[in-house]
This record gives structure tokens, sequence and C-alpha cells, in this order.
């Protein structure tokens, strides 16, 4: 029993402290939206270097608030925290390592949960309810570069030092 | 016995480090197997660690950016039966271009398929953010903007709302106890015809919670002041006056009717929010001075909706 308590409670112990530093050295992070974007500069105000998928890992180089500098192939630059999850994420349902992982707290699973199928059953049985403005105001995507554009063309000029 | 014990207590815990604590489960399982095996705790001991850490992993569950845009089409679907949209391309387009520029300046610049605005075709005063990004705003709460600022301040406040998760919190928790529970148990397999079921019942479920507090009755004062709050900080960061906000709250105060649905009934009175802004932002009001191309815009895309 004694034994028992000494071993949860070093287990533990380990688990509070020893995780941050094993972090320290190495860390990766999942893309955990559709296309993550991946910024010359930790702000919104730096431009869009790349556009990322949903699933790709990301090694963490450097922490800087809601800004983390990440690495994927040859690309190197800044993502919004909001942008990523510490989990895993497995794009495809059957995958191996999803049938050994023990835990869906390390694992996402994508398109699992509330989903498209979900959507469907739904739409099924409430046929008065209507998606068809819904998938047309997905077509209003704005890029980058117009935001940047209707900034400058109105005078909207962001402060630089409240940029987050 | 005893030195081999002492060894596997030293050991075991050590291997957790290494491998780290996302895999905390499966080692925790391994560790107390291994234990269980060796005689150094009984076997009933053993189902009790594997049981809690279990739980402990799925309390920190929560629904996945990508759940978060399923649930956000069907309640912006819900929003779209009970309201038209204004089906004016000009004036939906200079709301994403705001919108989308002012959601890029918040704390959650991104969500699973990013944010989308539209018109509603209204004269009720009112706004709804969806939890997956959608939002949309009556022509009536439009026409109380004298400006840009005053739009990007309604706005913003829309996206505080998503941001703060207002959405997701409106949902009863037991609902979100049953979804993650058959969610958890399909990460391992796929779900079976009675679970989707069960799973689009919950899925229904949350719709409601969310369209009720939205439509009929409002989220409380407090997640409305944290709304304004939100927005007052992206209006800063991008350069965008303050005052809009409390501009475009003062011009609603004039001609907001009490008994009216919509905003009169489901959010704070005008007055009282312009007195939260004020007082706990010390922002002190003066008119909003706009750019003449920045006013033109304005004009020319909602002046006159």
């Amino acid at each position: 029993m004694k034994q028992l308590r000494i071993f949860l409670f070093v287990t533990l112990f380990l688990c509070a402290f020893g995780l941050p530093l094993l972090s320290a050295t190495q860390a990766f992070l999942s893309v955990q939206v559709k296309e993550g974007q991946l910024r010359s500069a930790p702000s919104f105000l730096g431009s869009v270097k790349a556009a990322l998928a949903y699933g790709d890992r990301v090694e963490l180089i450097e922490d800087k608030g809601a800004w983390k500098q990440v690495a994927i192939r040859k690309l190197r630059g800044w993502m919004h925290m909001s942008a990523l999850t510490t989990k895993k994420i497995v794009l495809q349902a059957g995958a191996a390592d999803v049938q050994t992982s023990a835990t869906s707290s390390e694992l996402a699973l994508a398109g699992k949960g509330f989903n498209a199928k979900v959507e469907a059953e739904f739409k099924n049985k409430n046929k008065n309810i209507d998606y068809t403005w819904v998938d047309r105001m997905e077509m209003l995507a704005v890029k980058p570069d117009q935001m940047q554009a209707f900034l400058k063309q109105g005078q909207v000029n962001p402060p630089e030092e409240v940029a987050p | 016995m005893k030195r081999d014990s002492l060894i596997l207590f030293l050991l075991l815990p050590a291997s957790l480090v290494i491998f780290g604590c996302q895999t905390m489960l499966t080692v925790t399982e391994k560790v107390t197997t291994v234990a269980e095996g060796v005689g150094m705790i009984d076997p009933s001991y053993a189902r009790a660690i594997k049981k809690s850490t279990v739980a402990v992993s799925k309390s920190i569950e929560e629904f996945t950016p990508e759940q978060e845009y399923y649930i956000g089409r069907s309640v912006a679907a819900v929003i779209l039966t009970k309201y038209q949209p204004y089906t004016n391309q000009p004036a939906n387009q200079y709301l994403n271009l705001l919108g989308q520029t002012l959601a890029q300046a918040s704390d959650m610049p991104e969500i699973f398929r990013g944010y989308r605005f539209l018109v509603l075709n209204s004269d009720e005063i009112n706004a709804f953010a969806t939890p997956g990004g959608q939002i949309f705003v009556t022509r009536g709460l439009l026409r109380f903007c004298r400006n840009e600022d005053a739009v990007a301040a309604v706005l913003a406040h829309e996206i505080g709302h998503i941001q703060l998760k207002h959405g997701i919190q409106a949902i009863k928790k037991a609902r979100i106890t049953d979804a993650l529970t058959t969610i958890a148990a399909e990460s391992a397999r796929a779900l079976a015809p009675n679970e989707v079921a069960m799973l689009t019942e919950t899925f229904g479920g949350a719709i409601m919670d969310i369209t009720t507090t939205l439509i009929n009755n409002g989220y409380s004062r407090s997640f409305e002041y944290e709304a304004d709050n939100a927005a007052q900080t992206i209006l800063r960061r991008l350069g965008y006056d303050p005052n809009g906000l409390v501009e475009m709250l003062m011009v609603m105060g004039k001609n907001l009717k009490s008994g009216e649905t919509g905003f009169a009934k489901t959010h704070p009175a005008p007055q009282d929010r312009i007195d939260e802004i004020q007082q706990k932002l010390g922002i002190k009001y003066s008119r909003v001075q706009t750019p003449e191309t920045r006013q033109a815009r304005f004009t020319k895309a909602v002046g006159k909706i």
C-alpha cells in the first residue's frame, strides 16, 4: 500500500515537472485548421509565406506568447497558437496509430464526432432547415493581400506596438 | 524481491519522463500491468489506476475546431431559416473584407474554415455569431452605424463572442458529456449506426441550445461586456477608433424601443454598455473622425442599407 503511494507520487511528480523539461528540447505541434497561415513575423501584420494543411506536424522552434515559430520541411515561420494543437491529428479513421494509441488526449482523429455525416443525418431529420446560404458564405473568403489593400485604402494604420 | 521492487520504483516512473506525459495513459497502463505482474500491487488497485487515468484524460477533452465548424454550420442554417439573407453582393463583400481583417487581429485569428459574414434582410436590430465563424448582422443594426469604425465595432463584438467560446458554453453540460463520451469511443473504431444516431441527436440538441440562446434568451450581461471588451482590443490593434462602438451604441440608445425583439431583448441597455466601456477601459468619448476614402467606401457599401 505504501509502495503504491510512493509509486503514484513519483509518477505524478515526474509528469508535472519532467514534461516541461522534455518539451524544451524538441516539441511538435499539429495544424488543427483547414489552412494554417505561416507568417514571416510573429504578428497578423507579418506576410503569409505559406498555408499549411490540416494535420501537418510542425516543430516548435521558439515560443513568443500567442505566436510560435515553427519549422516544417524546408519552411520556417510564425503561426498563431489558435491554428495549432499539441495533439497528433490522424486524418484517416482506422489508421494503424489510431488502433494502438491509448487515448484521444494525445490524438485527434480528423473528421470524428460532429462531422459531415452527422450534419447529413441532422439535415435528413430537419428538412425545413436550408443550408444553401451557409454553403454560399464559404465562397466569401478574403485573401491576405486583399486585407492589406483594404487597410491601406481605408487609411487604417495598425499601431506597431500593440500588434499581437 | 525487495530489491527488484525498488529498481522498478525508480525505473518505471523515470521511463514516463523519457516517453513524455502525452503518452501517460499508455505508459501508466503498461507500468501498472508490470507492477501488477510482479506482485507489487494487487489487481483491483491496478484496475483503479487504469480507470482513473482514463477519466483524467477524458476530462481535458473538448470539441476540436473541426467539430465547432460543423456545429456552426447548422446553427447558421437554423438562423438562415428564420431570417432571410440580404443578397446585395457589394454589402456582403464589404462586410467580409472588414470582418475577416478584424478577425486576424483577434486572439483567435485561426478557426477551422475561417470567419464569414452575411447581412440579414431584416429590420430587427440583431447580430449573431456561431461557434463555426459564421457571423450575421441585420440591416436594422447596420443602419445604426454612421461610419466604418462603428461597423467594425459591431463585427468585432461578434468575433469576441466566438473568441471567448460563448456559443459553445450555451450547450448544456450533460449534452457535452454525452457527445464527448461517444466521440472518445470513436477514436479507436468506426461508430456503429446506433451511435451515429445518438450523436446526431446530441448534435441536434446542441444546435437547439445555441440557437435558443442566440435568438431568444441572449447571453448573460457579463458575456456581452466581455465581448465589448474583446472588441475594443481588436479595434485598437488594427487602428480603428474604439469610440466606434460607443457611437453606435449612442445611436442605438436613441432609436431602440423597449419591448422590441432582437437586441432590446437579448442585450444590456446601450447606455449600460457605454458606461461599462468607458469606466472599465477609461475611454473618454470624442467624435469618431474617419478619413474621406474610408467614409466613401462605407457609404457606398452599407451607408444606405
